[in-house]
């Protein structure tokens, strides 16, 4: 495969992958580099799709859900990892599972230099919180990563970010 | 100006006693120190922080469980945090969610300061905006009365009723704070595994 068409693929590699996790909720605000993915999610009638007006509440959603029993993934951009700071506390206190795809801005060929702080304070702040973080640089790293994360999340009740490069969703065109 | 005469620790029993079906969530604070003094029970989840999240987690819940009814019990400062996800309950439109704001118009854990809704703020108004099903504002026995039969059937989308009571610091009702044994318990409530 070559890297045009791996590229076009991991969307529906990662519904695929969530699917088989039996992921039944799914919440976001969304990123372009999110569009494709949030698409399939918004097609299936197995998952419950919720737009959010802050990264935060997606937390919530993920920890009520689990509370009855079923597994949620929030999507946001790296900016709205700063939004969801002393919420994080929510899923480390009661340790439940927790999985966020973290779409990269200002960290690659990067035109809005209000996007660089929160990007260069992704993986920092999540840490600093207590979320592990799993960087992909290439979409055959991404499916991998996902995979994995997804099961540490769900099976070992841990908070995971999996952070997907700037450069693996191309700069933003302006 | 309303008279505010109600007792929330009376109203909270009376809303969630013989509760069928339900489960519920409360914020942190004087809302769950009121559950917990009506009675604990596995078919509850207290917060002890995240402030803004209650409504969100009952949102969670009840999309896992839409056989259940769920119920928030939550204080004004708390929903107020989340003001946001109103516009998100609003439109994911779950029918078996009710929020119930136990108002006193002030921020009781912290030193009693007067909130936005003790400014004036009805946060009964901004859910109906947002386009919740039913909303109301109750600060009489009469009002709960009513109140505690209509949560009792089932609704057509998002509920959210403010109750007013005069701000008051009562003796606190301490619940557990660990949050890993709150949602393990709830999940062998549902009859669901534990890790």
């Amino acid at each position: 495969m070559d890297h045009v068409t791996d590229t076009q693929d991991w969307p529906q590699a990662l519904h695929r992958i969530l699917r088989e996790e039996d992921v039944r909720q799914m919440s976001f605000v969304p990123d372009a580099g999110h569009s494709a993915l949030i698409r399939l999610f918004e097609q299936d009638n197995n998952v419950t799709c919720n737009v959010l007006t802050s990264e935060q509440e997606g937390i919530a959603i993920a920890a009520g859900a689990w509370l009855g029993g079923q597994r949620s993934v929030l999507l946001m951009q790296s900016s709205g990892v700063g939004n969801c700071i002393n919420m994080l506390s929510l899923a480390t206190m009661g340790r439940f599972p927790l999985l966020m795809l973290v779409t990269m801005r200002g960290e690659w060929a990067e035109f809005n230099p209000w996007q660089v702080p929160m990007g260069l304070a992704t993986e920092t702040t999540l840490n600093a919180a207590g979320i592990r973080t799993m960087r992909a640089d290439t979409p055959e790293d991404l499916i991998e990563i996902t995979a994995s994360a997804a099961r540490l999340a769900y099976g070992a009740d841990q908070q995971v970010a999996v952070i997907i490069s700037q450069r693996l969703l191309g700069a933003k065109k302006w | 100006m309303v008279n505010h005469t109600l007792d929330r620790r009376a109203v909270v029993e009376i809303l969630t006693r013989d509760r069928q079906n339900t489960l519920i969530i409360t914020g942190l604070g004087s809302s769950s120190y009121d559950m917990h003094a009506a009675g604990d029970n596995d078919d509850i989840f207290y917060l002890w922080g995240a402030m803004g999240s209650a409504a969100l987690v009952g949102l969670g819940l009840a999309q896992a469980q839409p056989n259940k009814h769920v119920m928030v019990l939550t204080g004004d400062g708390e929903q107020l945090m989340g003001l946001g996800g109103l516009a998100t309950i609003a439109v994911a439109r779950p029918r078996n969610l009710t929020i119930v704001v136990l108002d006193n118009g002030h921020f009781g854990e912290t030193g009693m300061q007067l909130s936005h809704t003790g400014h004036g703020i009805n946060l009964a108004s901004i859910a109906a905006a947002a386009g919740f099903a039913e909303t109301g504002r109750i600060w009489d026995e009469d009002g709960v009365g009513h109140l505690a039969e209509q949560i009792r059937v089932t609704a057509s989308g998002p509920r959210l009723f403010v109750v007013q009571f005069k701000a008051e610091n009562l003796p606190r009702s301490l619940p557990v704070r660990d949050a890993v044994y709150l949602k393990n318990r709830m999940r062998i409530h549902l009859g669901l595994s534990v890790t």
